[in-house]
């Protein structure tokens, strides 16, 4: 991501694109990574609306696969994950392993 | 009655604040913020006062704010979005626009209870049709954890530190909420993350009410409160179950609680987990925690008989 130069930014700061910040990708500050355990999700989408970096996309109401572009890996979605009969759909490890 | 919130039709939503901004891993803020968003069915504009969400949410030229959004100072988000609020209405009057937009500032603790108070007060008192939204992570995050006048007693901050004479904050934290609720207002409530049910259906009934509307909603700071980076919805739940941030409104000054805990939890619960604590653990501090929970107890007490003078 190449920043502008103060030439090239619009008088006031004023930004027209919105959502811009996508071309950021949070991803590299992950130490830690979620990973998602499809048969001990029971579709509760906790991890979902729990997510700070929206790294969790769901379509027609079923969550699926991380955003790793986004995921900054804090663990939420794996602390409050309810899981399957004790098994976490959700566990965290540690990233490049 | 308002229809039950479920996760799968919120999900269908596109969310309104996107991935790629700059708040810490773990933050409350952005959950907060997304859930906000999510709740509203009428296009927003928002206001921001300066704290962390402001500086990472627009970072050089990027923004993630996917609805307009204007950025000011520390003191002034409040009279900001009244002055955009005020245009909006005489170019509807003109016939200029016939969108039923809404809006919302939002601020940190430190912009809203300190700095920003009087403009906030202000906008209250004129009436402008605006939900103001604080963010209340319990100090100035942003600049270094600095002491504020939301941070509770007994929390190690920079400027005032726990050692050997200080147990950390010796005074108590103001009751913002209540001193909103004293505008006389239409609407004031308390809300977490971690109850997003309870919050989605605030918001949506703020913006449904005409006139000023403010929501103070409980927003856990890994950084700050010296936690883990996973424990943002853990302690904002402990902090509903301790009764240290009970969930309630004041509509039209008639008091409700929305969540009563089943059990309620003694502070340590809440206490414990953050580092920011940690000094009230050691054995001559006993008579400081016990302080603490008379004080949470006392508030809880009174927040129940408040409701309960309505209730009959």
């Amino acid at each position: 991501m190449k920043l502008k130069n103060w030439k090239e930014v619009n008088p006031g700061s004023v930004i027209t694109e919105p959502g811009s910040s996508e071309k950021f990708k949070t991803g590299s500050w992950r130490s830690s990574k979620p990973i998602w355990i499809e048969e001990n999700c029971i579709q509760c989408l906790f991890c979902w609306i729990y997510c700070p970096d929206n790294a969790i996309k769901v379509k027609d109401g079923k969550r699926g696969e991380f955003d790793y572009e986004y995921c900054k890996g804090c663990g939420i979605c794996a602390l409050e994950c309810p899981g399957k009969k004790g098994n976490k759909a959700i566990i965290m490890v540690e990233e490049g392993k | 009655m308002a229809k039950p919130v479920t996760l799968k039709e919120l999900s269908k939503k596109e969310i309104l604040f996107a991935s790629g901004h700059r708040l810490c891993a773990g933050c409350g803020a952005p959950i907060i913020v997304k859930m906000v968003l999510l709740a509203s069915d009428y296009p927003l504009i928002a206001a921001n006062a300066t704290g962390c969400l402001e500086v990472s949410s627009c970072i050089s030229d990027y923004t993630a704010w996917k609805i307009p959004w204007i950025h000011n100072a520390f003191e002034n988000a409040a009279a900001t979005l009244s002055g955009v609020e005020t245009m909006y209405r005489s170019l509807k009057k003109q016939g200029k626009i016939d969108k039923d937009i809404k809006f919302i500032a939002f601020g940190g603790d430190g912009g809203t209870y300190d700095i920003g108070l009087q403009s906030l007060s202000g906008a209250m008192e004129r009436g402008h049709d605006m939900l103001y939204i604080c963010y209340d992570n319990g100090a100035y995050m942003n600049t270094g954890i600095q002491r504020s006048s939301a941070t509770p007693l007994g929390a190690d901050t920079t400027t005032r530190p726990a050692g050997s004479v200080v147990p950390g904050k010796t005074e108590q934290r103001k009751n913002l909420t209540k001193i909103m609720a004293a505008h006389n207002i239409p609407y004031a409530a308390q809300a977490s993350p971690s109850h997003w049910a309870d919050l989605v259906r605030k918001v949506r009934k703020a913006l449904d009410i005409p006139g000023p509307k403010f929501m103070n909603i409980i927003s856990p700071c890994n950084r700050g409160w010296r936690s883990r980076t996973d424990d943002a919805i853990m302690l904002s739940r402990l902090a509903v179950e301790t009764c240290y941030w009970p969930l309630y409104e004041i509509e039209n000054g008639v008091t409700k609680i929305t969540f009563k805990p089943r059990e309620k939890k003694p502070i340590i619960d809440f206490l414990k987990p953050q580092g920011r604590f940690k000094h009230l653990f050691k054995p001559d501090a006993e008579d400081f925690l016990k302080r603490i929970q008379d004080d949470i107890d006392k508030e809880w007490e009174r927040l129940q008989k408040e409701e309960a003078c309505f209730s009959s």
